[in-house]
Parts: C-alpha cells; sequence; structure tokens
C-alpha cells in the first residue's frame, strides 16, 4: 500500500522546530491548550496517526541543545543528578553517572522498551506521558525525585508525589514544558540497597504490575529510609508509605517486611484489562513488592 | 498549514524535498521515495516492520515525522543490498537460513540485526533476542531469524580472518 498525500493519518498541524526553549514556551502560550511539544514522538506519534491527538501546532523540541544530557549538580540537601529532558533513554541507559550514582534508575532503564524505541524516546517523554505502568515514573516518585516545569510565567519545581495525577495526567499544564527531571543522590556515609521487579508479557514492553525499592541503613544497620513503589496496578506509580513507615526506624527483618505486606494490597486500586485483572495485579505487587523489599535490603546490608 | 523543505540522504543518496508536516517518516519513504522495502505492520510503534536506521541507530520510521529527519542520514533495508543489488550479508543470510516465511517483519529484522552485527560479530543468543525484541514476526516463531543472524555473524567473522 502506497500513501500519496491525500490520505496522510494524522490531521493537519503547523510544525515549528524550535530552536530554543523560551522559543518553545512562547508558542505553548500562543497555542493556548492547541499546541504540542513532540520529543521522541514514541507516544505522541501514535495518537496524531490515530487521530487522538489534533493539535493545531506541534513544537518539536528534538533539535535544542539544551535540552539535553545528565549531569551533577549541588542542591540544598545535597547533591542531584539533573537529566534533561530530551535525553534519549538510550543515553540513560548507557550514562556512567546514572550507572554509578543512581543505582536503582539503572536497573529501572534497562527495563525500558527496545532499542529503536530507546533511540529516539526521551526521558521527560516517559514522565510526560506518565503510564501507571511505566519504568522511569516509577523510579523517579519512588527517588524522591523533582520535575522542573517552564512556562511564560517562569519555572515551578514540582515533587513526584504531587506530579501524577491520574492515567497520563499530570500537573504539568498545556502552557508548560518539562525542562529536567532532579534525581538525589544517596548521601555519603549511608549504606543503601536497590532492587527493581517487573512482570511483562515480553522484556520490553510496559510491565504489568512494577515494583521499585530503596532501603538505607546507618551504621548500626537501622533503617533510615524505605521506599516502595508498585506501578501498573493503580491509576498511578504508587508509594506505599504505611509499609515504609511500618519498616522504617529499626532493624528490618524479613519477617517483619512478610508481616507488612497487606499494606501493599490495602494502598493500591487496580484496574483489570486485557492483560491482566485486578486481583491478578493486586497479588503480583506484593510478590514484587516483597522481593524488591528482600533484594535492596540484602544490598544495603552487604553495602 | 505550511510546508517544510527537508534535505536528508537516503541509501547514501541525496534528497531534497518539500513535504507537509504531518507526513510520517514511514510513508515519506514508501510513498514519496519508492523504498517500499520499509513495511508498515502496525503503525503505532510496536511490531518493529518499519524500522530503519537514522544515523546508524535503529528506529521505527513510523514514529517520526519525515520532517523531523532533516539534517539526518538514513538507511532502509534497500540500503543493506550490495554495490550491484544482490543480497547484502544479512539479506544473504536470512534467504540461506530460511528467516523467513511471509516476509513481513523482515526489513525491521535485518535492520535490528545489522545494528547488533556493526558493532558485535560475535553477539550471543540473548543479545541477539534483545536487538530483536522490538520486531514482531506472526510466522517463524523467530528460531529461524536468529539462526539467520547467527550465520550472517559468523560469515563477518570469517570474512575477518
Ligand atoms: S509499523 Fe512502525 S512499529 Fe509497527
Ligand atoms: S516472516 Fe511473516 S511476519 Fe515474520
Amino acid at each position: 500500500m502506497v500513501r500519496t498525500d491525500g490520505s496522510m493519518k494524522a490531521a493537519k498541524f503547523d510544525y515549528i522546530q524550535a530552536a530554543t526553549v523560551d522559543e518553545v514556551v512562547d508558542a505553548l502560550a500562543k497555542g493556548d491548550g492547541e499546541a504540542i511539544v513532540i520529543a521522541g514522538g514514541q507516544t505522541l506519534m501514535p495518537m496524531l496517526s490515530m487521530r487522538l491527538a489534533r493539535p493545531e501546532t506541534v513544537i518539536d523540541i528534538n533539535r535544542i541543545a539544551e535540552l539535553s544530557g545528565i549531569e551533577v549538580a549541588s542542591a540544598a540537601n545535597g547533591d542531584e543528578v539533573v537529566i534533561k529532558a530530551c535525553t534519549r533513554q538510550a543515553a540513560a541507559l548507557a550514562s556512567d553517572i546514572i550507572q554509578t550514582q543512581l543505582p536503582l534508575l539503572a536497573k529501572a532503564i534497562a527495563y525500558v522498551g527496545h532499542q529503536q524505541t530507546r533511540n529516539r524516546g526521551t526521558v521527560g517523554g516517559s514522565l510526560s506521558h506518565a503510564d501507571p505502568a511505566s519504568e522511569i515514573p516509577l523510579t523517579a516518585l519512588t527517588m524522591d525525585a523533582y520535575v522542573r516545569l517552564r512556562s511564560v510565567a517562569g519555572t515551578r519545581d514540582v515533587a513526584m508525589v504531587d506530579y501524577f495525577l491520574g492515567p497520563m495526567m499530570t500537573a504539568r499544564a498545556d502552557n508548560e514544558i518539562l525542562l529536567s527531571v532532579h534525581f538525589p543522590t544517596a548521601q555519603t556515609g549511608v549504606r543503601t540497597g536497590t532492587a527493581f521487579h517487573e512482570v511483562s508479557e515480553l522484556r520490553g514492553d510496559f510491565a504489568v504490575v512494577a515494583a521499585a525499592a530503596v532501603i538505607e541503613l546507618d551504621g548500626a544497620g537501622t533503617s533510615t529510609k524505605v521506599a516502595l513503589g508498585i506501578g501498573g496496578a493503580d491509576g498511578v506509580p504508587k508509594r506505599i508509605t504505611e509499609l515504609e513507615e511500618k519498616l522504617r526506624g529499626g532493624r528490618i527483618d524479613p519477617g517483619g517486611i512478610h508481616a507488612a505486606l497487606g499494606e501493599i494490597a490495602d494502598a493500591l486500586s487496580p484496574g483489570g484489562d486485557q492483560h491482566a485483572g485486578a486481583a491478578y495485579r493486586r497479588r503480583v505487587a506484593a510478590v514484587l513488592g516483597e522481593r524488591a523489599l528482600l533484594e535492596a535490603l540484602a544490598e544495603a546490608e552487604r553495602a | 498549514m505550511r510546508k517544510h523543505q527537508i534535505e536528508l540522504q537516503i541509501n547514501g543518496k541525496a534528497i531534497a524535498r518539500e513535504i507537509e508536516p504531518r507526513l510520517s517518516l514511514t510513508d515519506f519513504l514508501r510513498g514519496e521515495q519508492g523504498l517500499s522495502g520499509t513495511h508498515i505492520g502496525c503503525e503505532h510503534g510496536v511490531c518493529g516492520a518499519c524500522s530503519i536506521l537514522l544515523d546508524g541507530v535503529p528506529i521505527r520510521s513510523c514514529l517520526m515525522l519525515a520532517v523531523q529527519a532533516d539534517g539526518h542520514a538514513l538507511t532502509t533495508v534497500e540500503g543493506l543490498t550490495q554495490d550491484d543489488g544482490s543480497p547484502g550479508l544479512l539479506q544473504a543470510a536470512f534467504q540461506d537460513a530460511h528467516g523467513m516465511q511471509c516476509g513481513y517483519c523482515t526489513p525491521g529484522m535485518i535492520i535490528s540485526a545489522q545494528a547488533l552485527l556493526v558493532d558485535n560479530d560475535d553477539p550471543s543468543l540473548e543479545q541477539i533476542k534483545d536487538a530483536i525484541g522490538g520486531n514482531i514476526c506472526r510466522c517463524t516463531g523467530y528460531v529461524q531469524v536468529i539462526e539467520s543472524i547467527q550465520l550472517a555473524a559468523s560469515r563477518m567473522r570469517e570474512a575477518h580472518l
């Protein structure tokens, strides 16, 4: 089937190849809700082709140098790793900074997509799309990351806990662009363990359910931080805060983790779809949650 | 809706063209350039049939606008033949090891395999599976696809000796 001009899939739009972020925010303001940013295109392109999205203007940010790269910066509470929005997932996977400074993200990103999608797909794109089962949003939430958003009115930072509002819905307004995501790095002197697990139909596909865990221990073996995030089992990626609180502040024994698993099921309201039913997701969330916590604990104890 | 001028390289040839921005890269290659070797399976980024190389790395051409390819160098499956047009290394290996049945997924498989073998002429089974993980085949069950890639790799190694 050879298509010619007459049978294009996407509805008509104007295209702007932006050279600077200023240009992007101006165009977003002018677009008044009818303009949309394209980065790697891995989720927007299908939406355009199926005409689920019919923007008047598409603003391409792929050539904006200031939107790509990974760097360590100092922030109020210690160092952070800044990943600019248009950084390709393939670049994140290959990044030494992520491998050494953000072990949980390094583990999670190995599950993201296939080589063809990672070569175009961006870190900011995953966070903007906000699929509740997607690995990068789940990891950002579990690591207490925040995003920096910008509009003509200025720049604001939004913590991950306040960022995800529902499936594919975030706190970013139509006139804002996501500039970067900021991950705190581990403090010196604490022993950190991390783990990431997921169940998917095919490696590289979206997770049906995913679990991410971080445990930090002090010199005496007392847990100073416990974070457990579950993806794919609710409308947004979720932290299991009740369980975290139960486990924090003492020595964690594996039996204690097992005893607290009920908190995982209680915290989640999964939906069912063609991939898995709600009961399955709830059960797998508890199994993967336990596995991730046990593995993170063992890693922290070895550290 | 303003048209845009793009200049790019396809299989080593310089192309300049004026296009509507909503044209997908797959449709540009097939419809405007007559390069129908790049296949359209799902048209929404799940099957891998439309894979091409963009500046040497594999991507899904249905997930890119043609206008975004401005200034880039593309390689399609047509670009992997030998200079005289006869099958290239991977194409011949797929023929010899029966790496295709209907052939629908084949261009995408060959592009993914090309990206793998360019840096690694002795890939493990896991590395091959990972490389073609984003390419769906409804016919072969993948075994002969993998064997074809292994055959191409072994021929590459022999040629390097
Ligand atoms: S046609 Fe592009 S991935 Fe299926
Ligand atoms: S050979 Fe038919 S889809 Fe792969």
